[in-house]
């Protein structure tokens, strides 16, 4: 008798494109439904403008480039790109600010350089970081919590500002936007408060509920759940978010502990601004990190070191996008330098 | 003697289509890349140093070119240098006086010229071995294809980043300047991309894609219309 030999692999996972990027955008419902809970229609409509941006210049460009328009539009790609956009761009964005970052993450981070899986850079970060370099007044546009203040405006006046650029009769944006905790800290901290002053000024304004700010904390944990699920899923390498965290924490607790008077805390940073969304959903993109096991790991610390630099010493508010995009450049390097050792290799 | 004029035509059709566009220093040669990156925030920026850049080109290709009988090859190289630099030199002394907010403004890159890769490489491959009214020529055009690339990344990076068309022309044209600027919006909230480097690198690579896709296409053109000729004939 005779067996049916194939070469290897011999056991294959089944998994496509399709299944991955569907999968992540499911474990992103829940993250991004407290989101718009918190902060308003304006996520909505964020979504709602980069979704349709992404998708239309998706399609258009992989016409002219003679490819299968729908095949390749509905492997989630671009959608999930849309909605990692959606979620970090600010959620009081006039709307060309969203398209102009939906249009750099396609045409230009990912067509250029040649479509799905060989763009160099993470897309959506690239796409945020255009934005947020060229319109920085705006990039600051986040409404105020629910909860703090009045909350987010309502839907009549969101809209009005997103797709008009005008607000009802004695409102200000300054009125219905409000700073990150974050950007608060940072501002404080520059004007020579010492933290145990900046937490005592805000310790019990509504801002800083608990941990790491009203609204945030929450949209974090929740991401930290989905990007649970999806390890255990198999779709994010569990390195990548691993090693960010612990660095991110390592770091930050080092010098909250030895400087406490101008540092927040291992929590603050490990709860706030987009953390846990970097560290699954952003991080752990499978074309732009490293893909080696020890690479991962030195991918996910580089990260977490360079996001605790950045935001505590940088210009930018903060640091997600550019180390992310920081340590995409550094990945092919790293890949090289940590290449496992084949089986029987006798270079040990 | 009208074939000798015929030929002389046909040489001088090369070297300006060389220098204009299939070996554009800019577009092709990918020379003076510092220069070209870092002033062209502006339409009168890139054209000020475009315009620097074209007379130097010109100057020293003659003055190579008439040098030649006394050159010896071991030296010629800090010979090119040396006339480079006394050009440079002048230029730099009468852009300061005569459009000194413009020399301001461009800065170390007048004097940088010098270092322009491009114009030693048009001293070596050309004129060292051209006469002179071919050099000049090459010059010339070598020099225009380059100021053609620097205004138009510059009126590029200006309209994005800024809104505006030929803003500080008055730095140029004097008080006639002041009337060419063209604003259009009040409310541009202005792109910094464009006007930080990142802009110039984005948009010159836009510029040499757009030059090898009219390439491209004229290309297919001749292509298409070779079958059709021949049966013609046949």
């Amino acid at each position: 008798m005779l067996f049916k030999q194939t070469p290897s692999p011999h056991i294959k996972q089944n998994i496509s494109v399709h299944d991955m990027m569907f999968k992540v955008l499911y474990a992103l419902i829940p993250g991004a439904l407290a989101s718009m809970y918190f902060f308003g229609w304006g996520v909505l409509f964020n979504f709602i403008i980069a979704i349709s941006v992404c998708l239309s210049a998706e399609a258009i460009i992989l016409k002219l480039r003679h490819r299968d328009v729908y095949a390749t539009l509905m492997d989630g790609s671009a959608l999930l790109t849309a909605c990692l956009l959606a979620l970090a761009l600010p959620s009081l964005a006039p709307w060309w600010l969203t398209v102009i970052a939906s249009l750099s993450a396609i045409a230009v981070a990912k067509h250029l350089y040649g479509g799905l899986g060989f763009n160099p850079f993470n897309p959506a970060m690239v796409g945020y970081i255009v934005v947020m370099i060229s319109f920085p007044l705006e990039m600051t546009l986040w409404s105020a919590p629910l909860g703090v203040n009045d909350g987010w405006p309502d839907f009549s006046t969101s809209f009005n500002w997103v797709f008009l650029g005008t607000l009802p009769f004695a409102e200000t944006i300054d009125s219905i936007s409000m700073a990150t905790p974050i950007d608060l800290i940072k501002t404080q901290l520059s004007q020579l408060h010492d933290i145990t002053e900046t937490r005592n000024n805000i310790k019990y304004s509504a801002l800083f509920s608990n941990i790491s700010g009203t609204g945030w904390q929450w949209v974090n944990l929740l991401f930290l759940a989905g990007g649970i699920w999806l390890v255990k899923k198999g779709v994010a390498d569990w390195r990548i978010p691993t090693a960010f965290l612990i660095s991110l924490v390592l770091i930050a607790n080092l010098f909250s502990v030895v400087d406490y008077a101008n540092n927040s805390s291992a929590l603050f940073h490990a709860f706030s601004g987009g953390t846990m969304l970097c560290a699954f959903f952003i991080a752990t993109d499978p074309v732009t990190a490293s893909t080696t096991p020890r690479g991962r790991w030195i991918y996910g610390a580089g990260i977490g070191v360079l996001v605790y630099i950045i935001r505590s010493w940088g210009g930018y508010p903060d640091g997600i996008a550019f180390a992310v995009v920081l340590m995409n450049i550094a990945a092919p390097l790293i890949d090289y330098y940590t290449q496992p050792k084949v089986y029987g290799d006798p270079n040990k | 003697m009208t074939d000798d004029t015929g030929t002389q035509t046909a040489a001088a059709l090369t070297i300006s289509k060389s220098g204009l566009w299939t070996n554009n220093v800019a577009l092709v040669q990918l020379l003076g890349l510092c220069p070209l990156l870092a002033v062209t925030g502006t339409i009168i920026n890139g054209l000020g140093l475009g315009i620097a850049t074209l007379i130097t080109l010109v100057l020293s290709n003659s003055i190579v070119s008439l040098t030649r009988p006394w050159l010896k090859a071991e030296i010629r190289i800090p010979v090119f240098v040396l006339i480079i630099a006394s050009i440079v030199t002048t230029i730099e002394l009468i852009m300061n006086a005569w459009f000194h907010e413009l020399y301001l403004i461009l800065g170390i890159f007048i004097p940088l010229i010098v270092t322009n890769c491009s114009i030693i490489a048009r001293a070596e491959a050309f004129a060292s071995k051209n006469n002179l009214v071919d050099s000049a020529l090459d010059g010339f055009m070598m020099g225009l294809g380059f100021t053609l690339v620097l205004v138009v990344l510059g009126g590029m990076r200006e309209l994005i980043g800024f809104g505006t068309l030929f803003a500080n022309a008055q730095l140029m044209f004097g008080s006639f300047g002041e009337s060419m600027t063209i604003s259009f919006s009040d409310s541009y909230p202005g792109f910094l991309l464009a006007v930080l480097p990142p802009g110039a690198f984005i948009g010159l690579g836009l510029l040499i894609a757009l030059k090898n896709v009219i390439d491209k296409q004229q290309k297919a053109k001749q292509a298409i219309v070779i079958p059709d000729a021949t049966p013609a004939v046949g």
